[in-house]
């Protein structure tokens, strides 16, 4: 498989779900190989389903996508497979069963790379064991890979997600808000590494964010979205405070921020410290 | 518009509560018309000569019987069903297993999107139903009598015959509890490219695992009495032994075959607490 990144291009993609909701409307989009972006705007903009689109989950009802070139829905199966074993979602809910260990569901992310047998018997004895320490070492979650993620709080199975995309070293990683259930502190951690992945192996990243202040400070260009199309695509440095309160007008005066969002004070507190953003706004 | 009209809003009507009504209605119309051909009077049961007669048809069974030379035939034969249902539910799940994974929905890749090879992918699913319903679709006693015919008397073709509708029966439930629980993790995994095999195990499986261990030892357990069935075609085992004392009209020694009965389901209960709570 190959070791570079994929650019990833979208072309006047429109979505209209079964129920008739029209998701996306003609959203334009282009990334370079290795390029991150973060993708923010009001709930029901249409984050989750531009990440879902990216991901070749759904499938545009008009317009086109090419991931590294190609239009993933023109390939062959075989071909189809090992393209996607090349893209990682970070899901918002983690889709990951109670009963599984923690060590199992982070693997989970090698099974579009290891022949089935293999799969099989990593459900007896862990392959890569250490690999899942090491991703889970890095969301601070290391001491945990042998629970069963039953035992886990919502913010550490969030983790155990992205976990799994990290041990994927994956292409593209598409990120749909990868933090929403963690603390400012945790939340800040988390985004780093999925950054890391972008910085130190190259892979491209999309992350649509609910914290203004989170994508602020973590990526180079942000992308604001609202009622399923793009309202800005424009280096962070050129964000201006009105464009991004036009954007969230229908939420009120106050802009969606990791810090105001949490409801633990103690962490509300802690988060002032963390995430003082350099240069923005 | 009035300020009267703008303060109270009109009350919330329930968009669902028309169609649950009528869904009542349908399934009253449809099941009274079957309850009457059905010739369904449990009132009757209470009629003094009916009362009479049943009490006197049970008296018959009691005591059971304890003799020696019955009770070791007992034994061999409890032992004959045993076997018969074990080996039976074990070729069934090798029938059911395969059919079960092709057949399950929430495993395709190709219905992503929908993909590559969703034409093919729909005739193979629509294919392995066909073949999981045409196996239970015969009743297992047919198929034990066609199967005495090639094999002969005796336990064999219980067997063969337990698995090819209970393999039916296990496949279409495996399959449906497959679909039924939370079909995210396996779409997740199949999205990430991983085969279909390795979705089974690390997500459909481990989520539903419990209800799949339950449903096999229930079945292995109606595998048991069914062999009460197949025994009075010659297939060995319990029934044969049922169909022996009844045709004697030995009242006493069917209770204790009854009896049998019981305690194996008692035990196939027990055997599903421990697996489930191993599988929790």
């Amino acid at each position: 498989m190959s070791e570079l990144a994929h650019d990833v291009r979208l072309v006047s993609a429109s979505l209209v779900h079964p129920n008739g909701h029209r998701a996306l409307r003609a959203v334009s989009l282009a990334l370079g190989a290795g390029e991150r972006v973060a993708v923010i705007g009001p709930s029901g903009a249409g984050k989750t389903t531009l990440v879902r689109v990216l991901a070749t989950s759904l499938k545009p009802s008009g317009g086109g996508l090419a991931i590294g070139g190609v239009d993933p829905w023109q390939l062959g199966v075989a071909a189809l497979r090992r393209l996607r074993a090349t893209i990682g979602v970070v899901h918002q809910s983690p889709p990951i069963p109670p009963r599984l260990r923690v060590v199992t569901a982070v693997l989970a992310g090698r099974l579009g790379t290891w022949p089935a047998w293999r799969s099989l018997a990593s459900l007896f004895v862990p392959r890569d064991a250490a690999a899942a320490r090491t991703a889970l070492d890095r969301l601070d979650l290391g001491e945990r890979v042998f629970d069963r993620c039953d035992r886990l709080s919502g913010g550490q199975l969030q983790r155990v997600g992205i976990a799994r995309v990290l041990c994927q070293q994956a292409n593209v990683i598409l990120a749909d808000e990868p933090v929403s259930a963690l603390d400012p502190a945790l939340a800040d951690l988390s985004v780093g590494a999925l950054v890391a992945e972008n910085e130190t192996r190259g892979a491209t990243l999309v992350a649509s964010l609910h914290a203004v202040d989170l994508a602020l400070k973590w990526f180079p260009r942000i992308v604001g979205m609202k009622d399923g199309e793009i309202v800005f695509d424009r280096p962070t440095a050129a964000v201006t405070s009105a464009m991004l309160h036009e954007l969230y007008a229908t939420e009120g005066r106050v802009l969606p921020q990791q810090g105001v969002d949490v409801v633990d004070r103690s962490v509300r507190r802690a988060n002032v410290v963390v995430l003082k953003r350099p240069g923005c706004q | 518009m009035s300020a009267a009209a703008e303060t109270l809003p009109a009350p919330l009507r329930d968009p669902a509560a028309r169609g649950r009504l009528g869904a009542l209605v349908v399934a009253i119309v449809v099941l009274w018309p079957l309850l009457a051909l059905a010739e369904f009077k449990p009132w009757r049961l209470l009629d003094p000569g009916g009362l009479q007669v049943m009490a006197n048809f049970l008296a018959g069974f009691l005591p059971p019987s304890t003799a020696p030379d019955f009770l070791a035939l007992l034994a061999k034969a409890t032992v004959e069903t045993l076997a018969i249902a074990t080996a039976g539910i074990a070729l069934a799940f090798v029938v059911a297993v395969p059919l079960a994974v092709v057949a399950t929905r929430s495993l395709a890749v190709s219905r992503i999107g929908p993909g590559p090879g969703r034409a093919a992918g729909t005739a193979v699913r629509t294919a392995a139903r066909a073949v999981l319903t045409l196996l239970r679709a015969i009743p297992e006693v047919v198929w034990a009598l066609v199967f005495v015919r090639a094999l002969g008397l005796g336990p064999g073709a219980g067997v063969l015959a337990l698995a090819v509708t209970y393999g039916g029966m296990l496949g279409k439930v495996y399959t449906e509890i497959l679909e039924s629980g939370d079909t995210r993790s396996a779409r997740a995994l199949l999205e990430a490219g991983s085969p279909r095999v390795a979705a089974l195990f690390y997500a459909l499986v481990p989520s539903t695992a419990q209800e799949l261990a339950s449903y096999t030892v229930y079945r292995w357990e109606c595998a048991v009495r069914a062999s009460v069935v197949m025994g009075f075609v010659g297939a060995g085992g319990l029934g044969q032994l049922m169909d022996q004392s009844m045709k004697m009209l030995n009242g006493g020694e069917a209770s204790s075959i009854l009896l049998t009965f019981l305690a194996l389901v008692i035990i196939a209960d027990a055997l599903s607490a421990v697996i489930r709570r191993v599988l929790a």
